[in-house]
């Protein structure tokens, strides 16, 4: 690689390293609350956590027909 | 002192800089903020559908917004898309390429797209007036095989590839909006946040970036993994991110603390994860791992959940 191009490869490095330095940042704690409300808010609509009933999973198996 | 050595030390003093900033924001751990809570019990499931049909290994799937139908992709050389209630194939569409390693399902039900080694990334339209399902685009420009591909809607469309490069397309030209550049790995996978302004995306350079779609520049770029990213997604809420890495670990990264919460790991766990999904609430994570094993982690706790597949009603 000639030397220009890795010059301008490494200014691209250090430009896109400024711009994530700049962010601001909410305090841990601050996020980790807001994850832990969030799921607590949303359990009960977590099949994977209430469970499902029977009448409205999509899934159940299917009642067969049979003629009498 | 030269330029370039000028800039490596201006790259490093900025590198320090970020890991400074996280650590001042960082006043607790996840885990210790969710000491309070117990860790989710027992999780039953119940197999309830088989769906039988490919003839050689499935790479990928990814369910409709519907959540009834849902696209299989296998290298029989077929996308297969499925009515998952009755399990009927609702279309089976032979693919030019067999070595596909992707599929995804648009939004709004009228598109699926798949790709692999063949570099390109290749539409179809199921609603076609015929009723046929034919190659709608074939959006080639790639350089690497595609590992991910994920519908902005019908219009655009956003690949990941082993060519270290994700790409915004526009899928009426055929053309690339926008080149996502900067890891300096292979990208393995990607994930589209859930207001659609960012997606983020996993490599083989151990780092996961999140990405501005509109802006088409990376935003900020999360490490800690020890191995190439395979599997990535977003909490529900889109204010986090969720790893899983061939080092055996999956990592929750919070967008707006910038840094790793917590890593779900066991040291019985010795394979790689290689996909990923949160639940609903995002209080479940489930892991697809090298051993053929999924687990399931409490997402606060860092624990693994019991479960059980029911074979009674």
């Amino acid at each position: 690689m000639s030397s220009s191009s890795s010059l301008v490869a490494m200014k691209k490095v250090v430009h896109q390293l400024r711009f994530e330095a700049s962010i601001n940042r909410v305090k841990v704690s601050q996020a980790a609350a807001d994850l832990q409300q969030f799921c607590i808010q949303n359990a009960t609509q977590d099949p994977l956590l209430t469970g499902v009933s029977s009448s409205t999973n999509p899934f159940r198996p299917q009642k067969v027909c049979s003629f009498l | 002192m030269g330029e370039m050595e000028q800039l490596r030390k201006e790259a490093e003093s900025l590198k320090d800089q970020i890991t400074a900033a996280r650590k001042a924001v960082q006043d607790t751990t996840l885990q210790e903020a969710a000491a309070g809570i117990t860790v989710v019990g027992r999780v039953q499931l119940k197999t309830r559908k088989t769906l039988r049909g490919h003839l050689a290994k499935i790479y990928a799937m990814h369910w409709a917004v519907d959540a009834n139908l849902c696209v299989s992709a296998s290298q029989d050389g077929k996308l297969i898309v499925w009515d998952t209630i009755t399990t009927n194939k609702v279309n089976a569409i032979p693919l030019k390429s067999s070595w596909v390693m992707t599929c995804a399902y648009a939004p709004s039900g009228n598109l699926v797209a798949c790709g692999g080694l063949d570099n390109m990334c290749s539409i179809y339209n199921l609603k076609g007036k015929d009723g046929n399902v034919k190659v709608m685009r074939e959006l080639a420009a790639h350089t690497g095989y595609l590992s991910c591909c994920r519908f902005l809607s019908d219009s655009e469309i956003i690949t990941s590839s082993g060519d270290c490069t994700c790409v915004l397309w526009d899928i009426e030209t055929g053309t690339q909006k926008t080149v996502f550049a900067g890891h300096q790995g292979d990208c393995m996978s990607l994930a589209v946040s859930p207001d659609f302004k960012f997606f983020i995306s996993g490599a083989c350079d151990f780092t996961a970036k999140l990405w501005d779609i509109r802006e088409g520049v990376c935003r900020q770029t999360f490490g800690g993994h020890e191995s190439d990213i395979n599997a990535i997604g977003f909490f529900p809420n889109g204010n986090a991110v969720i790893t899983g890495s061939d080092d055996a670990t999956c990592k929750l990264y919070d967008l707006r603390a910038d840094q790793e919460l917590i890593t779900y790991q066991d040291s019985s766990i010795m394979c790689g994860v290689t996909s990923l999904a949160p639940s609903l609430s995002g209080r479940l994570i489930l892991a697809g791992y090298d051993d053929f094993n999924v687990n399931i982690w409490d997402s606060l706790k860092s624990e693994r959940v019991c479960w059980q597949v029911m074979t009674t009603e």
